[in-house]
């Protein structure tokens, strides 16, 4: 297992270096000049050469890209133009905002998404197959955005069942102490049920609308793998022995079922981080998704650069924790290695 | 001396619905087995030897129905049996080993572990016992290093190690009966023999009724007292073995010894069976399901099957047997 991981882990620099590269490319190659447009339209040119100066855009691309590499080592990622505070602590402060919208998505998904893939696989042809059937159908027809904007429309303009979609809490109510930067989480160690209902109330329509899109390729995953095992040798194996139901379909089908499943769970979770940047704008979310649209609008090119970044590291440890837990699940990934 | 068999099987019928049309995969199959016995179950791919078995075992196909038919094991009909009581049985009283041992264990769980499952479910070892009981098995089974490989995963074993586990599991619980499904089939030679002298070997120590299902009637021959000759569905001959290689009475029966290689005959001389077998969803099947293959039709042969016996437990479902 150390093995694996130690050798996952080496070929995760790889694509990290690839990163760094490929963000100081984009952003340097994007249209706009960052310096004219902070310079402000009344910019005389020499004000603007100054500012170009000032950001270092006045060097040569090698130049620029060694003093970036050098910023990165030391933990800098420089600072945003438009606030002028670092890009490092907007970003480590919006960070726990969208993992936490992310992960409470990804987890109704999954809390929905695999129960109903085994069922509907177990009891196939039946309702409960049918059901599974539309929701995994609807689910991919809709759209993050489009849910997002019509459960805003319904549940708080028609219903006014939800809060206004307005960020993380309600403005009467104060954050919890800072101890994950997730408010569900903080609030409840710190007892503060107020805040934490009201941080619910907020999470509900954002993460549901991420949830509904997320679960169809994994019920839909899940039915299929768990079709295909329960069709296999070993559970005839399994059931010839007399094994409990229970044993046939939890301890054998799924956890060979479950391999796939965790294919798809990756790839659900990078579509979460990017569906973030929708769903944090039709709700005035405060994560990095908004704050990078932002940027991106302003060709504030810092915090664009800290957001790819951000991004690509959360994928290659994302799929870096895919490949252990494939480890943890299958003996024949494990001790290959 | 009559005993009870161990397992009867009378006037099993199987169908299969598909998407074109009803697939009457077996009929009117009916064969015994004693305490101790061993009886081959031979026939060509598709003759309802694995149908039998999952049939008598209730682990048909979703699409599989059993029409008509009793199996009486131990004072009940396993037919008629709910699947509850049913699991109960399987892998206790009754128990099944296949072919393709690899693919026939759980890949990603350790074969102690596996054989450790079936002990704890039938009652056949404490949870805290099953692990050693498992590492007992394996040396029952003759598996060299049993406390090392009990923690192996099959992928880690040969084929005939893995057959050796598919063994252990099989007969943890010391059932009465074993119907082994074409065991040996993917092994290499030397494997097949070490395999079925084990099988052998362990059945005669607790009197256990085996079927052995096959394609392979020098094999079957060896090993078994009995042969039960299936075609297209239907039992057409049974006899014990030395009788039927000395004298087969249906054409079919027949035609098969001559395709089968033995000492006697040389690789040249062995003849194939021409035609094959018939389309089982026809709605005009003839009563005979070889007649359309056969030399010695005439038209008794349209008239219901027979079943004639033409000897000391030697049957025939012919009109004009050999």
């Amino acid at each position: 297992m150390l093995n694996l991981l130690l050798s996952r882990l080496a070929t995760a620099i790889p694509s990290i270096v690839g990163v760094v590269v490929v963000t100081f490319m984009l952003t340097r190659l994007l249209p706009g000049d960052p310096a004219a447009y902070f310079a402000g339209l009344a910019a005389s040119p020499q004000a603007v050469a100054e500012i170009r100066t000032k950001l270092g855009l006045d060097k040569s691309l090698p130049e620029q890209f060694v003093a970036y590499v050098g910023d990165l080592l030391s933990g800098n990622l420089g600072n945003s133009l438009s606030t002028g505070q670092p890009v490092v602590t907007e970003i480590a402060t919006r960070l726990p905002a969208s993992a936490e919208l992310t992960l409470a998505a990804l987890l109704l998904a999954v809390f929905i998404a695999i129960p109903l893939g085994v069922l509907a696989a177990v009891k196939q042809g039946t309702w409960i197959d049918h059901v599974c059937r539309v929701v995994t159908t609807a689910g991919v027809s809709l759209p993050v955005f489009f849910t997002g904007l019509l459960f805003a429309y319904v549940f708080y303009y028609l219903l006014q069942w939800a809060p206004a979609p307005t960020g993380r809490l309600d403005v009467f109510l104060s954050p919890p102490q800072h101890i994950t930067g997730f408010y569900l989480i903080d609030s409840a160690l710190t007892g503060n049920s107020e805040t934490f209902w009201g941080a619910l109330r907020q999470l509900a329509l954002p993460a549901i609308s991420m949830a509904i899109f997320s679960l169809a390729p994994l019920a839909r995953m899940t039915r299929g793998s768990m079709l295909a095992v329960l069709g296999s040798d070993f559970i005839r194996t399994a059931r010839a022995s007399g094994l409990a139901p229970r044993t046939v379909v939890f301890t054998y089908a799924f956890r060979n079922a479950v391999l796939p499943v965790i294919t798809v769970l990756g790839m659900v979770f990078s579509f979460l981080l990017g569906a973030n940047v929708l769903v944090e704008t039709v709700f005035a979310w405060p994560g990095v998704g908004l704050y990078a649209v932002n940027a991106l609008i302003t060709s504030d090119y810092a915090p664009v650069q800290g957001f790819v970044l951000t991004m690509a590291v959360l994928y290659v440890a994302l799929n870096l924790a895919i490949d252990l837990l494939y480890g943890l699940v299958d003996p024949r990934i494990r001790l290959d290695s | 001396m009559t005993a009870v068999p161990t397992l009867a099987i009378e006037d099993l019928s199987v169908e299969f619905r598909t998407r074109s049309g009803t697939v009457k995969v077996l009929e009117h199959v009916g064969f015994s087995v004693e305490r101790g016995e061993t009886v081959a179950l031979v026939g060509e791919s598709g003759s309802g030897k694995s149908v039998t078995a999952f049939a008598v075992m209730g682990i048909l196909d979703a699409a599989g129905r059993v029409t008509s038919g009793r199996a009486m094991f131990g004072g009940a009909d396993l037919l008629a049996l709910d699947e509850r009581d049913l699991a109960e049985q399987r892998g206790r009283e009754l128990s099944m080993i296949f072919q393709n041992p690899r693919t026939a264990l759980n890949p990603i769980r350790r074969v102690g572990r596996q054989i450790a499952d079936v002990l704890v479910r039938h009652g056949g070892a404490t949870r805290g016992d099953a692990p050693r009981a498992a590492i007992e098995m394996l040396k029952k089974v003759r598996i060299p290093d049993p406390e090392r490989r009990a923690e192996a995963y099959p992928f880690e074993l040969s084929g005939g190690m893995c057959q050796r586990i598919m063994i252990a599991i099989a007969l943890a619980c010391r059932p009465a009966l074993l119907i082994a499904d074409e065991p040996t089939t993917g092994l290499d030679v030397t494997t097949q023999a070490v395999i079925m002298d084990l099988i052998g070997e362990l059945a005669g120590e607790s009197g256990m009724a085996t079927i052995f299902i096959t394609h392979d009637l020098a094999l079957a021959a060896e090993y078994c007292d009995r042969i039960v000759v299936m075609h297209a569905g239907h039992i057409v001959e049974a006899a014990p073995g030395r009788e039927l290689f000395a004298r087969p009475r249906h054409p079919y029966a027949a035609k098969l010894l001559a395709a089968t290689p033995g000492e006697t005959a040389s690789l040249e001389s062995l003849a194939s069976i021409p035609g094959g077998l018939p389309d089982l969803r026809r709605a005009d099947l003839p009563p005979c399901r070889y007649s359309e293959r056969c030399e010695r039709r005439t038209d008794a042969c349209a008239q219901p099957l027979p079943r004639r016996t033409v000897g000391d437990r030697h049957i025939v479902a012919c009109w004009n047997p050999l």
